[in-house]
């Protein structure tokens, strides 16, 4: 066991204390939010196998498609949607 | 730092495994600093690439939950899988020519000490309530005693003694609970 009384003290209590500063805001609520994404484009990857015509609106726009739907297409939901889509 | 500080490392995985959305939350929380750490103070990682680590690193663990064999190792696991997220992002980053030949330089000592802060912070979650509260604000999010006092209703001016106190309680809590595991090399 670490004894932080005589190996620290005080002053090395408080700079541990800074060490973890909180990761930007977005960065959290971008990873909070992963399963329930991924659920949403597995579900629309799902209705596009079976309806040419939304695949066909994938495929000619991903973006607006996805927007549409109702899922914000960040730079790693397009790159996961068109990985799902290639598949 | 609001998570429920009673919910094992264990218990917060086990219910990700059923699809609980509010313990993929308490997960992500718990260890975001950890992982952001890592990319940032131990690798110094540029904002842009640590982000990116950082993103990966949680959709590799929403993904292979599964493979976890013992659910209180979350914590090491998520360490080593940070750890070598990092290495890979350097290693891809640098011109194909220097890949095979620069090594990775070895940040020991700085992960040490996110290893040692997690501890401490971990700590802090275990004592809660205003003393994680009043620590939390003044050293990890820089805010003034003014800042804090208006937050959490407290005469400004009785802040700089609480963080005395607090920081008193702090390394009692410390020597009276052994560290968390370690992570392993990797």
């Amino acid at each position: 066991m670490t004894n932080y009384e005589t190996t620290y003290g005080i002053a090395k209590l408080a700079h541990l204390l800074a060490v973890l500063r909180p990761a930007p805001a977005g960065w959290s609520e971008a990873a909070t939010e992963l399963p329930r994404l991924r659920g949403e484009l597995q579900d629309l990857v799902a209705r596009a196998e079976r309806d040419a015509e939304l695949r066909a609106r994938l495929e000619s726009d991903l973006e607006s498609a996805l927007a549409e739907s109702g899922i914000r297409p960040t730079p790693r939901i397009l790159a996961e949607a068109r990985r799902r889509l290639g598949s | 730092m609001t998570e429920v500080p009673e919910l094992t490392d264990g218990r917060i995985v086990a219910r990700c495994r059923t699809g609980d959305p509010e313990a993929w939350a308490l997960l992500v929380e718990r260890f975001s600093r950890y992982v952001y750490a890592i990319c940032i103070r131990g690798f110094r990682l540029p904002a842009e690439d640590a982000e990116d680590v950082f993103q990966d690193v949680f959709a590799k663990t929403y993904e292979q939950l599964g493979r976890l064999r013992d659910d209180s190792a979350i914590r090491p696991w998520i360490g080593q899988l940070t750890r070598r997220t990092c290495i890979d992002r350097l290693r891809s980053s640098r011109p194909e020519a220097d890949a095979d030949q620069a090594e990775i330089a070895d940040p020991a000592d700085a992960l040490a000490e996110v290893e040692q802060a997690l501890d401490v912070q971990q700590a802090l979650q275990s004592l809660g309530g205003p003393c994680q509260e009043v620590l939390d604000r003044f050293f990890a999010r820089d805010e003034s005693y003014r800042t804090i006092g208006a937050a959490l209703d407290l005469p400004a001016g009785t802040i700089a003694s609480r963080i005395s106190r607090c920081l008193d309680k702090l390394k009692l809590e410390l020597e009276d609970s052994p560290p968390a595991a370690r992570p392993v090399d990797g």
